[in-house]
């Protein structure tokens, strides 16, 4: 699994390519953590990408649920978007579209977080 | 071997209400809009064929009592959830009037586990046997408590049947009658225990009230080791799975993403997701086992795994 991150003023995209299960979920948290620290820091936003995330298992959703409790507890945001169908149909079956705001598109979920962030990530 | 479901819900029991019976029967007349029907026969094939399942049967709603009925005279079954006073009226109709013995296993004695225990009928007739099979140092004390002034008439002392409590140990296997039983320490409030049930070749997992860590990776194997090739795995599927791990997190119970996810570790055959949630209608259990279905379906390698949801009344034959 890889993760890979850049900054659009507030927005913090975090780039996931590859398979979130149990024997990546660990690793992933702790990036995913410290990821989530410096945009609360910021009063900013994290914007999950996961267009190259080709299967999340239970243990990678928990990863998300807990980033997102984090992410509560700092005053900060996630968001999820661009889900292969494979996924966004496992976030469909473990109901976990009614916790996430999911965009269909980075560019979106982009726009939710704020125009800063929005203008620079059409300037980039 | 034959397991049969007497009490398939979690927490207390629940009953369809009139105004569930006017929904479902309103939605079966839209659902056969326009079509007529010659004979109750006719109107009942098309009901048995094409309602969904949600229609037409009800999830029911005894808490947990689950028979394993094997050759031989003596009966075995699991937890005395309220299901056991009609799993108690069918022990005496097939006694007729010759003393039963009964074994039961008990994952726990919280209370949906033990309430149907003072209404079951046999425990009144002299000359039946009783073993109570368990792990808790307090099991004996938790029956008694229940039939303890002031809260029922009857105490303990004054039932009819001969009533023995056995100790077990985790990760023991015993054997009765040609029953291996292996209890297995589980993740709930208090301790619960699943049971490994062989029999013949044959193997069903009792697994309710168990909550699973997922990031413990040594947790998982553990019970995928529990579950191993099992032809039925009998499942705490009580919440989705978000559910189960945000608001609902550390309450003891686990989800059917979770349940699907074990079996297909373990390769077992047979997942039956149980111990259904009270606040959940049929419509909503429904919905929960189609989408552990698509999940197996999803997700699934070289080995299939059928997925059912345990009902009041469901029968699977091995």
């Amino acid at each position: 699994m890889n993760v890979s991150s850049r900054r659009f003023a507030n927005a913090v995209v975090v780039h996931v390519a590859g398979r979130l299960d149990q024997d990546t979920c660990e690793a992933f948290r702790g990036q995913l953590v410290g990821f989530v620290e410096a945009a609360a820091h910021d009063g900013g936003a994290i914007v999950l990408d996961l267009s190259s995330l080709e299967y999340v298992s239970s243990a990678g959703l928990r990863c998300f649920m807990l980033a997102s409790r984090q992410a509560k507890a700092q005053r900060g945001r996630i968001f999820v978007a661009a889900l292969q169908p494979m996924v966004a149909e496992i976030f469909q079956i473990s109901h976990f579209n009614l916790v996430f705001q999911v965009f269909p598109t980075v560019r979106e979920a982009i726009a939710a977080v704020s125009s800063d962030a929005s203008d620079a990530f059409e300037k980039a | 071997m034959r397991v049969r479901f007497w009490g398939t819900r979690g927490s207390i029991p629940v009953a369809l209400t009139t105004a569930d019976i006017r929904d479902k029967l309103a939605q079966a007349l839209v659902q056969a809009s326009g079509r007529s029907f010659a004979s109750f026969e006719e109107a009942h094939a098309f009901a048995s064929s094409e309602l969904d399942f949600s229609l037409t049967h009800t999830f029911g709603g005894h808490t947990p009592c689950v028979e394993l009925d094997l050759p031989g005279d003596q009966y075995y079954v699991c937890d005395m959830g309220s299901g056991a006073r009609p799993f108690g009226v069918h022990v005496l109709a097939r006694q007729a009037r010759r003393p039963a013995t009964i074994n039961i296993f008990m994952s726990h004695v919280h209370w949906d586990h033990i309430m149907g225990f003072p209404f079951l009928g046999p425990a009144y007739v002299p000359g039946t046997k009783i073993r109570i099979h368990g792990v808790h140092d307090v099991l004996e004390q938790a029956f008694r408590l229940q039939q303890s002034p002031p809260c029922f008439p009857v105490t303990f002392d004054q039932l009819g049947a001969s009533i023995e409590f056995v100790k077990l140990e985790a990760d023991k296997t015993y054997e009765l009658n040609g029953l291996k039983v292996t209890p297995h320490l589980q993740l709930h409030g208090g301790d619960s225990y699943g049971y490994r049930f062989e029999y013949e070749g044959k193997s069903v997992v009792y697994s309710t009230d168990s909550e699973h860590k997922l990031e413990n990776r040594t947790e998982a194997e553990a019970f995928a080791n529990f579950f191993k090739n099992a032809d039925v795995v009998i499942f705490d599927a009580m919440y989705a799975l978000a559910e189960a791990i945000s608001v609902k997190a550390d309450w003891g119970h686990s989800s059917n993403i979770v349940g699907v996810e074990l079996c297909q570790m373990a390769r077992a055959k047979h997942l039956v997701l149980f111990h259904h949630e009270p606040a959940n209608n049929d419509a909503t259990l429904e919905g929960l086992l189609k989408e552990a279905r698509r999940f197996e379906e999803l997700t699934r390698g070289d080995h299939v795994l059928k997925v059912s949801a345990a009902y009041d009344g469901l029968e699977i034959d091995l």
